[in-house]
């Protein structure tokens, strides 16, 4: 009898001791009456992913009707609970009475993370970023101090810009100046107008944030073209770049590196700015017109063909369309500001006569030399008038 | 000067004209998203 029991001990030990992990999972399942368990809801909470087939495949059947005499016969085969997954994870075939196939979507739950990286890590790398830039380059203000023209102005000046590229360059800066600011007090106005100034006051400004952001796009994305097409062939990179690089701009060593119209420094600005400026562009397009241009599902699909590795998802409902569109707009736009605040540092209190040449157009003549030597000697070749400072034009 | 001051002004009239023309387009969410049962006014 004892051998018996023993032996009976044993093979059950033997069972549980070699059954798999899943049916640990199942078990667990099976505990909760096939809901999620305890270990789904803290592996999600701990952003790890979770295996969601068994309750987003557990959307019942008709199959398993019941009789209309049954309480649960009026629904045919699908209890309230297979009906809410189908509705949790897009499952469902939803009828709307509007003309949006986003409508259709009742629950997605990449809102929350959506909102989370938004308040977190956006606003984060626009806080410090934006901030970084600006003390570091009143730290090199400070220390190193105006970089100035050597041997003073000459009191001759050269036309360095037309007033056409004058002014294309001026609406893409008023508009981007624009965008930045609308875009920024949208992104800081829950976390720092609302306690500062109150829901009323950032209602108003989000409004008038909105409707500038919105309109003044246009100019943005235009005037993008248009600086495209006017400086393309200037911004053609050269090894006279590298040398540039290399001499950190002048800052390195004695003298300053040779240029052509645009240095090193400037054709990093001017393909930023293009580069960037198309993507958030796009980005921009796609929150315009909400569900109708959605453009992530079909790039991670162009990269995963380069980068398989990446495994980026190729399906994604319309609502995360938007999300990653949203995100993406934020980051690249915040990209841009930073080096935008840089520029405008170099182009006006950080070096003597350089505003200039984006104010009238006519630059001191030593100032071009010092920069762009190639340039002026270019340009003198072709019989470039030299003016005298204080002309009136 | 005077090149910036025209194009910060053509910035803020084509921001308008921008507005203006979007909506005469239908281009608020309401008029693209809703279905002719919907009466918007």
């Amino acid at each position: 009898m004892n051998l018996k029991i023993i032996g009976a001990g044993l093979i059950a030990l033997l069972t549980f001791a070699v059954t798999p992990a899943y049916s640990e999972d199942e078990k667990q399942r099976a505990s909760t009456g096939g809901a999620q368990t305890l270990d789904d809801i803290l592996a999600r909470q701990k952003g790890l992913e979770v295996d969601e087939s068994f309750r987003r495949d557990n959307l019942g059947s008709s199959d398993n009707a019941q009789p209309a005499s049954n309480s649960l016969g009026t629904l045919g085969g699908f209890s309230s609970s297979d009906i809410y997954r189908g509705i949790r994870y897009a499952e469902s075939d939803i009828k709307v009475s509007n003309n949006s196939h986003a409508s259709e979507i009742l629950v997605q739950d990449g809102g929350m993370s959506w909102l989370l990286t938004r308040e977190g890590n956006v606003r984060a790398f626009a806080g410090y970023g934006i901030g970084g830039i600006i003390i570091a380059l009143a730290a090199f203000y400070f220390t190193r101090g105006r970089m100035t023209i050597e041997g003073g102005p000459s009191g001759q000046t050269i036309e360095r810009f037309k007033s056409f590229e004058r002014f294309g360059h001026w609406c893409l800066a008023g508009s981007f100046i624009m965008l930045a600011c609308t875009g920024l007090l949208l992104l800081f106005g829950r976390s720092v107008i609302i306690p500062i100034f109150g829901h009323e006051a950032n209602a108003a400004i989000a409004n008038f944030s909105i409707w500038v952001h919105n309109n003044i796009a246009w100019v943005f994305m235009a005037s993008l073209v248009a600086i495209f097409v006017m400086w393309v062939a200037h911004n053609i990179p050269s090894k006279l770049d590298l040398v540039w690089f290399a001499k950190g701009g002048g800052i390195i060593g004695n003298g300053h590196p040779s240029a052509r119209k645009f240095n090193g420094g400037q054709k990093l600005i001017f393909w930023m700015t293009i580069v960037l400026g198309t993507s958030v562009s796009m980005s921009g397009l796609s929150l315009l017109f909400p569900f109708e241009m959605p453009m992530f599902a079909k790039t991670f699909a162009m990269i995963n063909t380069v980068l398989p590795a990446m495994g980026l998802p190729t399906e994604l409902l319309p609502h995360e369309e938007m999300q990653l569109a949203h995100l993406w707009h934020a980051i690249v736009a915040t990209t841009m500001i930073i080096a935008i605040v840089a520029h405008i540092y170099i182009g006006s209190v950080g070096m003597e006569g350089a505003f200039d040449a984006m104010g009238d157009g006519q630059v001191d003549l030593e100032w071009a030399r010092q920069h762009h030597d190639l340039w002026v000697e270019e340009e003198q070749a072709k019989g470039a008038p030299i003016g005298q400072a204080g002309d009136v034009r | 000067m005077k090149t910036m001051l025209a194009a910060f002004a053509f910035t803020i009239a084509a921001s308008f004209g921008a507005y203006f023309v979007l909506s005469e387009m239908g281009f608020s969410s309401e008029e693209v998203q809703s279905a002719p049962s919907v009466r918007l006014d």
